[in-house]
Parts: C-alpha cells; sequence; structure tokens
C-alpha cells in the first residue's frame, strides 16, 4: 500500500480528518494574522528602544517602568474603572430594551431590531463624533440653551471629562449590549413564567427568581462585548475625554506615535491584555460559581 | 415600558441625525438656530480629490476583504456545521478570538509583525488586518446558514453519485447563497467603517475613516465631514437592511419546501 494510498484512506475514513483539512486556509490565516502578531508583541516588550534602533536582548525594563511610575498604574486602573461603569450605565439602559423586544413586542420584532442596529452601523468614528457636536462649547445643547435664552454663558462641563466618555459609550456599543440580553430572554421557556404565576409569584418575584437569572449568560456575554472593546478604545477619549477623560489607549497609541518607543507601548499592551483577560476570567467563574450554588 | 423604549431610541438617534440635519445648514458652525438650506455641503464633498480617492481606496479594501472573509469563513462554516470534529468548541473560540481582544491591541500587534517582516505599511496592510475581524463575523453568518437547511439534501446528492465538489458546487452554493451575500455584505460595511485598525495600518494610501479623523481637526472642514457622514448613513442603512431581508429569506420551516 503506497504512502499516498494509505493518507487517503485515512482522509475518507475519519470525518475529523475532513473537517480539519477543509478548515486549514482559514485556521492558517488566523494563526498568521493574530498568533504570530500577538507573540512579537510579546516578544518585543521584552526588548528596548534606543531612537531607531531596537535592542533585542531581553530585559524586563518596561515592566519595571510599569511598576515604578505610579502614572501608568492609575491610568490603567482609571481605564477599567472607566470601562466597568460604562458596562454597567451600558447594561442597565440595555436591558429594559432587550426586555420590551422580548416580551411586549408582539408583531415587528424585526423592525425593532433592525431599528436598533442601524444607528449602530454609521461609522463608530462620527457616532462618537456627534456627541462631540452636542456636548460642545459650541455645541447643539449650549447654543440651543442660549438661543432659547436659557443661558448666557455657554456650560463648559459638558465635554472633555470622564462623564462624556462614559456616555458617549454606552451610546455607541448600545447593540451590542441589547441583542446578546434579547436573545437569551427570548429563549427563556413561557410555560416556566406561567407556571410562577399559577404558583403565586407576584410579577416582582417572577423577574427575580425566573426571568433574571435565565437571562444571565446573555448579560454576561453582554457585558464582555461591550467591555473588552471600551478599555482600549483611543478614539473616544481623545474626542471627547479631554485631558481628564485620557485611557490607556491613547498612552499606548503615543507609546507608537510622539513617544516612539515601540517596547515600552508592546509591555503597555501585554499588561492591559493579561488584566482584562483576568478579570474575564474572574468574572465568569465567580458568575458560574453563583448561579451554580443557586441551582 | 414602551415609553422608556421609545425614549431609548431617541436616545440612539438624535445623536447620529444631528449630522445630516447639519449637513444642510448654511453655516460653518454646527449651532443653532439653524440658518438656511444649502447643498453647497454636498458639492463641496464631490469636488474634493483626497476624499474620492480615500473613498475609492475604502471601497477596493472593503470589496477585496469581503470575497476573502466570506471565502475563509465558508470553509470554517461547512467543517464545522457538516463534520464530526473534537475540539470545536475551543476552535471556534479560537476563530471568535479577534473581536474580544480590543482593536488597539490587534492593531499594533499588526503593526510590529509588519515592522519585523519590513513590509511597507499600506492598502494591503489594512486589508489583512480587516481579514482577522471579517472572519468571525462571515462564519457567525454562514454557520446559521448553513444549520438552517437539511443536512440530507448533500447526502441525498452524495449517494446518488455526484463527487464532493460537484455536491458543494450545485447543492451547498445554491442553498447557501443568502447567507454567503449576507456575509460580503456585511464584511464589506465591517471594512469599510472599520478605523481603528487602518489608523495603526495606513502608509500613504489612507481609507475613508482615517480621512474623516484627519479632516476633523480642521473646524472649517467640519460642515463637509457631517455631508459625508450622512452620506455614510444612508448608504450603511440601505445595504444592512438588505442584509438582513436576504439573510431572513427561507430560513425557516419555508426552506425545505421552496426547492
Amino acid at each position: 500500500m503506497s504512502p499516498g494510498f494509505r493518507a487517503r484512506a485515512l482522509f475518507l475514513k475519519h470525518e475529523w480528518v475532513r473537517g480539519y483539512t477543509l478548515m486549514t486556509p482559514t485556521l492558517l490565516c488566523m494563526i498568521c494574522l493574530m498568533c504570530l502578531p500577538l507573540f512579537m508583541l510579546f516578544s518585543y516588550s521584552f526588548w528596548t528602544q534606543n531612537y531607531l534602533d531596537i535592542d533585542k536582548t531581553f530585559t524586563l525594563a518596561n515592566y519595571e517602568a510599569f511598576f515604578q511610575k505610579p502614572i501608568y498604574i492609575a491610568l490603567m486602573m482609571k481605564s477599567i474603572r472607566m470601562s466597568l461603569f460604562c458596562t454597567f450605565i451600558t447594561l442597565l439602559l440595555a436591558y429594559p430594551m432587550a426586555y420590551f423586544i422580548a416580551f411586549k413586542v408582539t408583531k415587528n420584532k424585526l423592525v425593532w431590531l433592525i431599528l436598533i442596529t442601524v444607528p449602530f452601523w454609521t461609522s463608530y468614528l462620527l457616532r462618537v463624533f456627534a456627541w462631540k457636536v452636542i456636548l460642545g462649547f459650541n455645541g447643539v445643547i449650549n447654543s440651543g440653551l442660549i438661543s432659547m435664552g436659557i443661558i448666557d454663558e455657554p456650560l463648559q462641563f459638558l465635554l472633555y471629562n470622564p462623564t462624556a466618555v462614559v456616555l458617549t459609550l454606552a451610546h455607541a456599543w448600545a447593540a451590542f449590549a441589547i441583542l446578546p440580553i434579547y436573545v437569551s430572554l427570548e429563549k427563556i421557556d413561557r410555560s416556566l413564567l406561567e407556571a410562577a404565576t399559577d404558583l403565586g409569584d407576584t410579577p416582582t418575584e417572577r423577574f427575580w427568581r425566573i426571568t433574571w437569572p435565565l437571562s444571565l449568560p446573555g448579560v454576561i456575554a453582554a457585558g464582555l462585548l461591550v467591555f473588552i472593546p471600551t478599555v482600549g478604545d483611543y478614539v473616544t477619549p481623545r474626542l471627547v475625554g479631554g485631558t481628564t477623560g485620557i485611557m490607556i489607549g491613547n498612552i499606548i497609541q503615543s507609546q507608537f506615535g510622539k513617544a516612539n518607543n515601540w517596547p515600552m507601548g508592546a509591555a503597555l499592551s501585554v499588561i492591559s491584555m493579561m488584566l482584562i483577560a483576568l478579570l474575564v476570567v474572574t468574572f465568569i467563574v465567580s458568575t458560574t460559581r453563583a448561579r451554580a450554588k443557586s441551582s | 415600558m414602551f415609553l422608556y423604549a421609545v425614549w431609548y431610541l431617541a436616545f440612539l438617534y438624535i445623536p447620529v441625525l444631528f449630522l445630516p440635519l447639519f449637513s444642510f445648514n448654511d453655516s460653518i458652525y454646527v449651532t443653532f438656530p439653524l440658518k438656511g438650506f444649502t447643498l453647497a455641503w454636498y458639492g463641496d464633498m464631490m469636488d474634493n480629490p483626497a476624499l474620492l480617492r480615500a473613498l475609492e481606496n475604502s471601497v477596493k479594501v472593503g470589496l477585496t476583504v469581503a470575497l476573502l472573509s466570506t471565502f475563509l469563513g465558508l470553509f470554517a462554516a461547512k467543517a464545522m456545521t457538516r463534520y464530526y470534529m473534537p475540539g470545536k468548541g475551543p476552535l471556534t473560540s479560537f476563530i471568535m478570538l479577534p473581536l474580544v481582544v480590543p482593536g488597539i491591541i490587534l492593531g499594533i500587534a499588526l503593526l510590529v509583525i509588519t515592522n519585523l517582516l519590513g513590509l511597507p505599511l499600506s492598502l494591503f496592510t489594512i486589508g489583512l488586518a480587516h481579514t482577522l475581524i471579517g472572519v468571525p463575523f462571515a462564519m457567525l453568518v454562514l454557520m446559521s446558514r448553513l444549520e438552517g437547511f437539511d443536512k440530507s439534501l448533500e447526502e441525498a446528492s452524495l449517494d446518488l453519485g455526484e463527487g464532493a465538489f460537484q455536491t458543494f458546487w450545485r447543492v451547498t452554493l445554491p442553498l447557501a447563497w443568502p447567507g454567503i451575500l449576507a456575509s460580503v455584505l456585511l464584511t464589506f460595511t465591517i471594512s469599510f467603517d472599520e478605523f481603528i485598525l487602518a489608523f495603526f495600518l495606513a502608509g500613504n494610501e489612507v481609507t475613508l475613516p482615517i480621512y474623516i479623523w484627519s479632516q476633523l481637526r480642521f473646524p472649517n472642514r467640519l460642515p463637509m465631514v457631517l455631508s459625508l457622514g450622512a452620506c455614510i448613513l444612508v448608504f450603511s442603512f440601505f445595504i444592512v437592511t438588505f442584509a438582513e431581508v436576504v439573510r431572513r429569506r427561507g430560513v425557516g420551516p419555508q426552506s425545505g419546501a421552496a426547492i
């Protein structure tokens, strides 16, 4: 039996060999475009830079710099706090909307779903920028209030602060929160709710004992989908954040731009990624444990 | 409850709708009260060679990315839905990974590797980055489509003596085409709108979002950017609605009977 023939027999006999063969181009592509670059980023964080030359001797200097300069740690913590807060607000606003579509809308659910996704499909940059237009010194709110004679001087506190960043992000990522929550609410077996009512639960009890626990997977997915990208966001803090609203993404970007210290930027990225992963894992483990305990 | 939903929709729409509103306003300042109605900003936009060039680049990159990621997504979706494979779960999460790694980190990781390989930054590097985030979306859309129709149709074709390729070409592809079209439109829109990855990987040739970013610094260019934004809004609305309608067509109980 020739080796070629044997390979062919193996190919026809095992489904998984055929499956993996079919997936090879996609996997190769993902490895080349994701794993290799992330690995190189990781290596870069152990190097140093002298003007334009990269010194490739292994060193922990970048990580030491991170832990020695309080500004980095403070900024990292602030980014995470802002993202967590923003995720919380986004979920809080999105949940009733998802609930409404899943339980109250009987006809034209698709229309409601499309209505929610449309603003999300208009260039991210311009969605963020729209908030600058609204909140700005000469923006829509200020000029509107002045022309109506309610105020004389433009309000300064609207733009360029962490609140503006949180508001803008809650707007920009709304669809990412509503859709997963909606899907998990839609999946809930309605007969469970009827049973609870028959057994004498009030609507509030019914919500907290049945609907809420069963919608948790969607809430968790939504939380992750909003939290992870917002930590690293660069555009929103830059456009509406001002000096007090800058986040870790802006510092990472400046290391690759103005500061021209790529290894430091790489180290900051690696640290952010590790922190995010750590938070996400803790979050998932604690929620699954809490759910296992309650059931 | 209904009232809340309306308020929430207003919160989602009002900021976005300011763009078209002020794009017709006859003043370079985005302030109330509105001045006269004008189409001048749309005229400016059409006469701007740099903008048209960026638009052309975006379309070029978008089309390539759409076709490439749909192609790769189709392979993966077919393998995932049709074959028994150990480790399917971890594999799916692996392909979905670009969706949960912050864009800025993917962007600089790709920047670092292009730099080490000595590749020049160009539309090509932007295209590669966009393919990375396009594949997971394409795979999600195509998997739901491939799961939506009956596997036995493919088995029947194989039983009747067609080869694997013939079966794919004559049975799977026609049945999957709404999913394929939806995936192409979706990945095109994603690439067309994507900014952060492109921002790190752009050379001299820029895409539309990068062009917009560069204009945001100049207050007198603002009205033109607003009219451009309004155009993108209308364009995205049509593409996304069309993609959604196509994707949903034939998914459901009638799909088998329609053939």
